[in-house]
C-alpha cells in the first residue's frame, strides 16, 4: 500500500516524528533503572535510584498529590455550579464570564504567578502556605473545569427538563441535584481528571509561588535536573510518568466520551 | 428561593473567585508595571534599550521556527495517519499525543538526554556533539511541545476534508504534490493558522523548557524570570509579563475563532 514516493515520504516523516517524540522518553527510563547510565545497561539494572527518589522525594510527591486533590474539590465546588449558571442564561454576559475566566489558558503562569505575588505577596501567613500554591493551581484548571461541564449542560434541553421537574414541584436545590447533576455526569468526569492531571504537572505558576518547604513534584523535577545525577533526576522522572501517564489516558478517553454525548 | 436568585448564587463563588485572584491581581501587576524609574515609559524601554529587543527578537525568531516546524511535521504526520489504515497506526498515533501530559521541565530534560553531554547524540557521534543548552535545543524543546497539540488541532479539522476532492484533482492529473498546495493545504487553512497560532502562543510563554535549557539563552520568559528574582526590576518584569500576556491572549483568541478548538497549553 505504500507504494508512490509521497506515501513513503509521509512515513518517513510520521516515524521520524515519533522517534523524537518516543526515543528521549526511552533514554529517560532507562536511565532510572540504570547502574551507570554512562557505562550503558551492561552496567546492569537497578531500582535504587528508584529507591532513592522515594527518600529524597516522597513529600513532594505527596503535597502534589493532596494539592491535586484539594484543587479538584475547589474547581468542583466553583465550577459545577458555575457551568450550570453559564448553561441556564446563555448570553453575551455569560460569555464575557467565561472568556474572562478563560484567561489563565492564555497568558503564560508565570505573568499570572506574578500578578498574585504582586497583590499578595506581603500576606505572609497565606504567601508561606500551601493555599497560595492552590491558589494558582485552582486559577489554571477552573476554566477547564467549567467549560468541560458547560459542554454538556449547552448540548442537553436543560429549560424543558427543569420545567417539567418544577410543574412537578421541584425546588431549584432539587432541580440542580436531581437533574443537572446526573446529567452533567460525563463533563465533570472529563473535568475532573483533566485538572487533576494538570495540577500534577503544573510548573510555570508553581515554580514562582512554592516556597523552601512547600515542593511540588514538578518542582522536584526541576530540582533534581539542575543538582541531581542523571540516573536519580531519570527516575525522578520515570516515576512522574508512571503517575501522569494512566491519568492522561483515562483524560483522553472520559473527553472524547463527553465530547460524543455534547454532539 | 426564586429561579434567578438561585442561578446568580450559583455564579458567585465563580465571582469572588476571579475578582479575587485574577481580575485584582492582573489590575495590580499592570499598575506596578508603572511604578519604577522610568515610569509608563517602561513600555517605550523595550523597544529602545537592545537588551530587550533582542530578547523579544530572539523569542519570536524561535517561536516561527517552532511554529511552521510543528506546522510541517504535524500536518504531514497527521494526513498520513487519518488516510491510512495499517497496523500499528494506533500506537503511532498515541506515542505523538501521548507527550501532551508532559510538563515544559520535563521536556526540557528530554532534550538534555539527546543533547546534552551524557546526551545520546554526543555518544553515538565521534567529537563533542553538544546542542541541548542552545537555541538549536530550546527550538526542539518546543517542538516537542507543539507537536501532539497541533496534530490533535489538524487532525480534527481533516477529518471533515472532503477525500473525494483529493480523488478528483488526482484523475484530473495533478501530481501529489499539487494535490497538497491546490485542495489539501487550503482546505486546512483556518486550523493550520489556528494551530500554528497556539504553537507560537505556548512557545512564546513556554517558562518550563526555557527554565531547563536556556540558562544562557535570553528569551522572554526567561528575562522576566531573572529580572523579577536577580534585579528586582519589579517593573520591567511586570511590564514584559503584560506585553508577553497579551500577544498570546490575542493569538490564542485568533485561533479559537478560526478553529472553536482549544487544546490544554500546560506547562
Amino acid at each position: 500500500m505504500f507504494r508512490s514516493k509521497a506515501k513513503i515520504l509521509q512515513l518517513a516523516v510520521t516515524l521520524l516524528a515519533c522517534a523524537f517524540l518516543l526515543v528521549p522518553t526511552i533514554l529517560s527510563v532507562m536511565a532510572g533503572l540504570t547502574v551507570n547510565y554512562f557505562q550503558g545497561i551492561s552496567s546492569g539494572l537497578t531500582l535504587k535510584w528508584i529507591y532513592q527518589v522515594w527518600e529524597l522525594y516522597a513529600d513532594s510527591i505527596f503535597l502534589s498529590i493532596r494539592l491535586a486533590l484539594a484543587c479538584l474539590v475547589v474547581t468542583l465546588i466553583i465550577g459545577l455550579p458555575a457551568a450550570y449558571g453559564l448553561a441556564r442564561h446563555p448570553g453575551w454576559l455569560s460569555r464575557l464570564l467565561e472568556e474572562f475566566i478563560s484567561l489563565p489558558l492564555a497568558v503564560p503562569g508565570l505573568a499570572l504567578a506574578l500578578a498574585l505575588l504582586q497583590l499578595y505577596g506581603s500576606m505572609k501567613g497565606f504567601r508561606a502556605s500551601w493555599t497560595f500554591i492552590l491558589v494558582g493551581h485552582v486559577l489554571y484548571t477552573l476554566p477547564f473545569m467549567v467549560r468541560s461541564i458547560l459542554a454538556v449542560l449547552a448540548a442537553m434541553d436543560l429549560k424543558t427538563l427543569e420545567e417539567g421537574a418544577a410543574s412537578l414541584g421541584a425546588t431549584p436545590w432539587q432541580r440542580f441535584r436531581d437533574i443537572v447533576v446526573p446529567n452533567a455526569m460525563p463533563g465533570i468526569l472529563a473535568g475532573s481528571l483533566t485538572v487533576v492531571t494538570l495540577s500534577l504537572g503544573e510548573f510555570n505558576l508553581t515554580w514562582m509561588l512554592h516556597t523552601p518547604y512547600l515542593k511540588t513534584l514538578p518542582v522536584g523535577l526541576a530540582d533534581s535536573y539542575a543538582s541531581m545525577r542523571l540516573e536519580i533526576a531519570s527516575a525522578y522522572t520515570l516515576v512522574f510518568f508512571i503517575i501522569i501517564v494512566p491519568l492522561l489516558m483515562a483524560m483522553q478517553w472520559a473527553s472524547a466520551r463527553a465530547q460524543r454525548i455534547a454532539k | 428561593m426564586s429561579n434567578r436568585t438561585f442561578v446568580l448564587a450559583c455564579l458567585t463563588p465563580l465571582l469572588i473567585f476571579s475578582l479575587a485572584f485574577l481580575a485584582l491581581p492582573l489590575v495590580r501587576l499592570f499598575l506596578a508595571s508603572g511604578e519604577g524609574d522610568a515610569g509608563w515609559a517602561v513600555y517605550l524601554d523595550i523597544l529602545r534599550k537592545p537588551r530587550y529587543l533582542n530578547t523579544l527578537v530572539l523569542t519570536v525568531l524561535v517561536s516561527l521556527a517552532t511554529t511552521f516546524a510543528a506546522l510541517a511535521v504535524s500536518t504531514t504526520a497527521g494526513m498520513f495517519l487519518l488516510r491510512n489504515q495499517f497496523r500499528g497506526r494506533g500506537i503511532l498515533l498515541s506515542v505523538l499525543t501521548l507527550p501532551l501530559a508532559f510538563p515544559g521541565v520535563v521536556i526540557g530534560f528530554l532534550i538534555i538526554l539527546l543533547g546534552g553531554r551524557q546526551g545520546l547524540v554526543n555518544q553515538l557521534t565521534p567529537g563533542h556533539v553538544v546542542f541541548a543548552y542552545s537555541v538549536v535545543g530550546l527550538f526542539l524543546g518546543y517542538l516537542y511541545f507543539s507537536i501532539p497539540r497541533v496534530l490533535l488541532t489538524v487532525m480534527a479539522a481533516a477529518e471533515k476534508l472532503d477525500p473525494a476532492l483529493e480523488e478528483a484533482a488526482r484523475t484530473m492529473g495533478a501530481s501529489p504534490f499539487r494535490v497538497v498546495i491546490d485542495v489539501i493545504i487550503p482546505g486546512l487553512m483556518p486550523s493550520l493558522i489556528a494551530s500554528g497560532a497556539i504553537a507560537f502562543a505556548t512557545a512564546m510563554g513556554a517558562f518550563g523548557t526555557a527554565f531547563t535549557l536556556a540558562t544562557d539563552i535570553d528569551v522572554i520568559p526567561m528575562v522576566i524570570y531573572t529580572e523579577f528574582t536577580l534585579s528586582a526590576n519589579i517593573a520591567m518584569a511586570a511590564a514584559l509579563s503584560i506585553v508577553l500576556g497579551l500577544v498570546t491572549w490575542v493569538l490564542l483568541l485568533i485561533a479559537r475563532s478560526l478553529s472553536g478548538a482549544t487544546v490544554a497549553a500546560g506547562g
